[in-house]
Parts: C-alpha cells; sequence; structure tokens
C-alpha cells in the first residue's frame, strides 16, 4: 500500500541510494547530467527562432528588419523582451553581445543569463579583448573575420543569429533546434552539426 | 556537446520550462531527472518506455505535480515501488537533526 504521507524528497532520496547501490547510478554523474540539461537544452525559444529564419527566407527578413515584431510572430513577448535586435552571423562577421553595465538580456528569448554574463571581467573585457575573451570560452576566430561587440541596454537587446552549420542543408526546423545553443546566441560559441 | 537523450518539447509528456530553461523548483526536481537519465544511459530501461509510463501516469493524475508524475514513472519501469516504500519509511524514521549530508 503506497503511503502518501512520505515526502516525495526522501522516495527520491531512497530511489537514489537502492540505485548507487545497485552500481546503476553515480552520484557524480547525476550531477553531471543534471549541469547539462540545465545549460545546454535550453533557451528553446530563442532556439526556434534561430531555426525558423535558418529554414524561412521571408521569416529570416523580417526577423532582420524588425526583431522584435518578428520574435513577437512566434508569440515570444513579455518583460526584457521589447526591442529585439537580430544580428546575423556570416563567414566575413562574428556578433557577440554583452551589457556593459549590468545584465540586460533577451529574457523572453534566452531565459535568465548565465552567470559569466554577469560577471564584472566578461562585461569589461568583453569590449576592451574580444578575440582573447573569447578564445578563452573555446572560440578562436580566423583574423580575417571580424568581431563585433553590441552592448545591450534596456532601450536595445541584441541577439546573435548563428551560422547555419554546413551539413545541416537537409534538415527539417524541429531538427535543427536542438542545435541551437544559448551560447551560440549570445555570440560566444557558434553552432556545430 | 551532444546530449545523451532527446526530451520531448511540446508532447504531454514534456518536461516543464520556463523561458526555454528546465526548471526545477525544488532540489529533488533535479534529483528525480538526473536518475532518469543516468539510469536510462547504463541501459536499466529504454528512454520510450519510461516516455510511455509518463504519459501514463500524466493521463491518470493530470493535476499532479510533473516532477512526482516523473518519478513515478521512473519508479514503475525500474519496478522498485515496493523498495523505494521501504527505504523512504527508514529515511522517515531517522531522528530529528540527522546530518543526511554527511551520511553521503
Amino acid at each position: 500500500m503506497t503511503d502518501e504521507r512520505v515526502p516525495i524528497e526522501l522516495r527520491v532520496e531512497a530511489l537514489e541510494q537502492l540505485l548507487v547501490e545497485r552500481g546503476l547510478v553515480d552520484s557524480a554523474v547525476m550531477d553531471k547530467y543534471i549541469a547539462m540539461y540545465e545549460r545546454d537544452v535550453g533557451p528553446l525559444n530563442g532556439a526556434h527562432v534561430v531555426a525558423r529564419a535558418w529554414t524561412d527566407p521571408g521569416y529570416k527578413e523580417r526577423l532582420l528588419a524588425d526583431g522584435t515584431a518578428a520574435v513577437a510572430e512566434l508569440g515570444y513577448k513579455g518583460p526584457q523582451g521589447e526591442h529585439v535586435v537580430v544580428l546575423e552571423n556570416t563567414p566575413a562577421v562574428h556578433n557577440v553581445v554583452v551589457c556593459t553595465l549590468c545584465s540586460c538580456y533577451p529574457w523572453p528569448l534566452l531565459g535568465l543569463p548565465p552567470s559569466w554574463y554577469k560577471d564584472p571581467a566578461y562585461r569589461s573585457r568583453m569590449v576592451r579583448e574580444p578575440r582573447a575573451v573569447l578564445a578563452e570560452m573555446g572560440l578562436r576566430l580566423p583574423e580575417d573575420v571580424e568581431v563585433r561587440v553590441w552592448d545591450s541596454s534596456s532601450e536595445v537587446r541584441y541577439f546573435v543569429l548563428p551560422a547555419r552549420p554546413a551539413g545541416t542543408e537537409g534538415l527539417p526546423e524541429d531538427q535543427l533546434v536542438p542545435l541551437v545553443t544559448r551560447d551560440a546566441m549570445v555570440g560566444v560559441a557558434q553552432v556545430t552539426p | 556537446m551532444t546530449l545523451p537523450i532527446q526530451l520531448d518539447v511540446g508532447s504531454p509528456a514534456a518536461p516543464p520550462r520556463s523561458n526555454g530553461e528546465l526548471v526545477f523548483a525544488e532540489p529533488w526536481e533535479g534529483r528525480a531527472f538526473g536518475l532518469a537519465v543516468a539510469a536510462c544511459e547504463v541501459g536499466a530501461f529504454a528512454w520510450e518506455d519510461f516516455r510511455q509510463a509518463l504519459i501514463a501516469r500524466i493521463a491518470a493524475r493530470p493535476q499532479a505535480p510533473y516532477y512526482v508524475c516523473w518519478f513515478e514513472a521512473l519508479e514503475r519501469v525500474l519496478a522498485v515501488e515496493g523498495q523505494v516504500r521501504e527505504r523512504a519509511a527508514l529515511l522517515a524514521a531517522r531522528p530529528a537533526g540527522h546530518d543526511h549530508a554527511m551520511e553521503r
């Protein structure tokens, strides 16, 4: 008979103990999965916008012309989502977003900002030495690629449209969405297939 | 980075998200989530079986919190409901002030 009075957190703890004892689960590995999904699965709204722009040239045109309106077309609006300006990454230009003053960020598209985005070092150094900061974050850009740094504010929230990776030409929108990471939409990473 | 399991998006069995991020309202929700992913990764069950159990659980109790359904679906595919119940009763009987963290 189920004892509904046993709190759910104890039931979860009990199952974790059992699975660890059986050797099925390692608590450290679990921590890694939890962190991985929290960090990399989202932010879905922005990923939908990117995948739509990659597959629908008309949408991409509207998105680049008026980010706020095109994003609202897909139903994404809300606090901190006003005045979205979309920046397109190309083979010649790489855009990266920072908020030098605080942590302005397009919430409805990307969720809440990660801790590094709020870090004073990121905020000041990305403006002064973007290539060095990007390299430290794992993104090495060829010398002939121009890096443009954009300072988000309460008036304008920048959002990067990453380049569609080679080899994904045949993929439909719903299979492109999971490829698009938050970091790519901030401009500190590229999308990989 | 390649994710081990493709999560549902938009179906009745999809985890709740806020602003596109997965949201764990309490730590146990994150543990329940991680247990399912980790156990599936070592082959304890097929993800599709878990997904079907979750859909059934949610359909049976639409008002129940999502991660309670998630956890109970996980118990089901692992067939450990009885053992979990016994172990949880033992944990509930721990003396007050017992430091759970020290025991791990």
